[in-house]
């Protein structure tokens, strides 16, 4: 079976997922990535590897950040971007994905980047669209939100540059989160040696310590000596019903505290890949404090989605694809 | 007419046979295998050399679409599939819009499919009212109209008490049931196998506790009420020990298996190949495994195709979006002879599971060369590979996950009632 995300030669076609993608791969990416963060920083915060090329913001679902980091990412690579809220417009008249796709198409899109909350969405429309066309998925259900899992990965090797040594935990909503199965992905291929998921069983999809990971369901056990927390957002509709009984009992059993905090190591990080429930998931005083990376992340984010797409558009003249350490 | 049928292979699972045979053909009937009747003068002669001769396939589960669902395929379209898969007769599932649970609905498709004079339709009716698993349908009446069982599709009885009283009344008359054993509640939503691709492709899963869960109840019911009922698609492991155990424990329990499931599993679906959307869903290896053994030791009697044509843009959407099913009524012979091939199984035994076995359960005089009866008989080639694709399918449905493979299986000619229906393109 043909690796959809690859070219013949090997080079990033689509970023669709993670999973599938060779390690070289996500080290270009974020190499790339290190040479774009100093870009925000300058007085001009352009640069010109995508002038002339116009970038298509794809939402079928509702999103904030995501598709501002987009955004903010095509403008400061020099593209011209459109950003569609499909959710709210053609999608309520009947339209089909691929109808939309092909008319972006004959306005002349160079790029999608793609939101929706069906798994496999991403990989619907790359197999769809003509050769010179990129897709980027920016979420599709519960499969994969690679730009997430990547840049997740970037601000850990910030903080923690020997991935070879770390043990990282990620706590909570498991069974539905894209980012999840993104950052297990990410971890492993790099050579992380223990990735574990905290969560009670109603929140572990079948099987899951065959992505590679160790199970806890305990957080005193689980949370025992990382040096990294990532903690995963829960969606309003699971907090009561048959997955949950309370957001309280969840805040008592799965939420990061300053006490829980202490089990890890004592440099440990903690990251969320927002938006935050304070007080469910995590605890104010842990999401404000010394130990939070979780704005960092957002500002990595940038550089993540700008290396993703200049690596797309042309491949970046910066870091090549198998030169990268 | 009378027609001679020479030097073929003649299979005949029924009546044990399988020998380089002449058959006789006149008047519609099978009138002598073998020697020649005396005085038997051939206004066509067949020279059937290096071809295999059987029974024309019957076959379990069908959908023609009609009536209600004509742009996803036609009654003309799928009959002249089934007769060049070489099927000559079916049963579909009552799941057509209106729903099969009126007698004359029954009866004009009957009368429909009849002016075809293609392959022979037998209806199965609605189990309850538009398959709503609340009030029966009238199951005498609709028999009476042409019906050889009664299905839910794949719509469940989630109220036991309906599930009860259905099975006693079936086996007042001694009507067949057909049912689909799926939990509803477990597999809500589902829409692939609760493992490790659902996990990885972030796919909402349907367990195999689901099959389980539905198969106990229906068994523990048929043993109270000692209704007949036929298992359609048997998807796991655990499910093939269940009628296993329920079969030696003397239940009036028959169940199939589609061709699909023979061959495919849940790593089948890839990159989200909505192709492989299906109903139920593909289960691990360890499942086909255990359901390839259960149809060699007779645990399951039969090989049904699934054959549930969709329009092409029912597939474009996401996985779980896209619509459930596969064109199959022109793969149910190539599937099973490849099955049989890789399972080391001769042609005898597996011909039986598309033939013998089918018409068995739906206790219909069809599936056998045996003198008198209707000339209904598929002539192929076991050895000529074709490849799967839209041009070579006569189904409206062109969707298979079998797309571009090729197989060992094409049919030649398709008689029913001794008229040839199909002859394949030189």
């Amino acid at each position: 079976m043909n690796n959809p995300q690859l070219d013949r030669d090997g080079n990033l076609k689509h970023l669709l997922s993670i999973e599938g993608l060779p390690k070289r791969i996500l080290n270009q990416i974020l190499d790339t990535a290190e040479s774009f963060v100093g870009v925000a920083e300058r007085e001009v915060k352009k640069v010109p590897l995508l002038r002339g090329k116009t970038v298509c913001n794809l939402f079928f679902e509702n999103s904030t950040r995501t598709r501002t980091t987009f955004e903010i990412a095509a403008k400061r690579l020099s593209a011209d971007v459109i950003s569609l809220n499909v959710s709210t417009s053609s999608q309520s008249k009947g339209e089909t994905i691929l109808d939309t796709v092909d008319n972006l198409i004959a306005m002349h899109a160079d790029m999608f980047v793609v939101r929706h909350a069906q798994s496999g969405a991403a990989h619907l429309i790359a197999k769809h669209v003509p050769p010179h066309i990129h897709v980027v998925n920016a979420g599709d259900g519960r499969h994969s939100h690679p730009t997430q899992g990547l840049l997740d990965v970037f601000t850990i090797r910030k903080y923690k540059p020997d991935l070879h040594n770390l043990k990282i935990a990620i706590v909570g909503d498991v069974l539905h989160s894209r980012v999840a199965r993104s950052e297990i992905h990410a971890l492993t291929t790099l050579g992380v040696p223990e990735v574990r998921v905290i969560a009670p069983k109603t929140l572990l999809p079948s099987q899951v310590e065959k992505l590679g990971v160790h199970v806890f369901h305990d957080m005193e056990e689980g949370l025992k000596d990382v040096d990294v927390i990532m903690m995963l957002r829960l969606q309003n509709e699971r907090m009561s019903g048959a997955m949950l009984p309370s957001s309280q009992e969840y805040f008592k059993t799965y939420g990061l505290t300053q006490e829980k905090l202490k089990l890890a190591k004592p440099d440990a990080i903690v990251m969320h890949p927002g938006p935050m429930n304070r007080g469910v998931e995590i605890d104010s005083n842990v999401a404000d404090g010394k130990q939070s990376v979780i704005l960092p992340q957002v500002t990595y984010g940038i550089a993540i989605r700008m290396a993703v797409m200049a690596i797309l558009a042309g491949g970046s003249p910066l870091v090549p694809a198998g030169d990268a350490s | 007419m009378k027609i001679q049928i020479k030097n073929g292979r003649v299979i005949d699972p029924k009546n044990n046979i399988d020998s380089k045979l002449d058959v006789f053909i006149a008047a519609g009937k099978i009138v002598a295998i073998g020697h020649s009747p005396e005085g038997f003068a051939a206004n066509q002669i067949i020279d059937a050399d290096n071809l295999v001769v059987c029974p024309g396939l019957v076959d379990l589960s069908a959908r023609l679409r009609e009536p209600g669902d004509e742009y996803k395929a036609r009654l003309v379209s799928e009959l002249q599939a089934a007769v060049a898969g070489g099927v000559t007769s079916l049963a579909c599932p009552p799941d057509t819009d209106p729903v099969l649970d009126e007698p004359g609905l029954v009866e004009m498709l009957k009368h429909r499919a009849k002016q075809q004079g293609l392959a022979h339709v037998y209806p199965l009716g609605a189990l309850t009212r538009q398959l709503e698993g609340k009030a029966l349908s009238e199951m005498s009446e609709l028999h009476t109209a042409g019906c050889v069982g009664f299905s839910q599709a794949n719509a469940a009885i989630t109220d036991t008490q309906v599930l009860w009283r259905a099975m006693e009344y079936a086996a007042t008359f001694g009507f067949t049931l057909f049912l689909h054993a799926e939990e509803p509640f477990l597999a809500a939503k589902g829409v692939a196998h609760d493992g490790e691709v659902a996990t990885r492709l972030g796919l909402k899963g349907i367990p195999s506790a689901a099959e389980a869960l539905a198969l106990a109840t229906i068994l523990r019911i048929a043993q109270e009420t000692g209704a007949k009922v036929h298992i359609s698609r048997l998807s796991t492991a655990e499910g093939v020990d269940m009628v296993r155990a329920a079969k030696k424990q003397g239940l009036k329990i028959s169940c199939d298996v589609s061709a699909h499931h023979l061959h495919l599993t849940e790593h089948d679906i890839g990159y989200f190949d909505a192709n492989c959307h299906l109903k139920p869903p593909l289960r691990t290896q360890r499942d086909k495994e255990a359901l390839s053994a259960g149809l060699k030791d007779g645990t399951i009697d039969a090989i049904c195709s699934d054959h549930t044509p969709v329009d092409d843009d029912a597939k474009l959407a996401p996985f779980a979006e896209a619509e459930i099913g596969a064109t199959g009524l022109e793969l149910l012979l190539p599937l099973t002879l490849k099955w049989a091939t890789e399972q080391k199984i001769s042609l005898l035994q597996a011909l039986g599971a598309i033939t013998e076995s089918s018409a068995r359960i739906l206790g219909i005089p069809a599936g056998n060369l045996s003198i008198n009866s209707d000339a209904d008989l598929c002539v192929f080639d076991a050895n000529e590979y074709w490849k799967v694709c839209p041009d070579t399918l006569k189904s409206q449905g062109k969707n298979t996950p079998f797309t571009g493979l090729e197989l060992a299986g094409k049919v030649k000619l398709t008689f029913v009632h001794g008229q040839i229906v199909y002859q394949q393109k030189t």
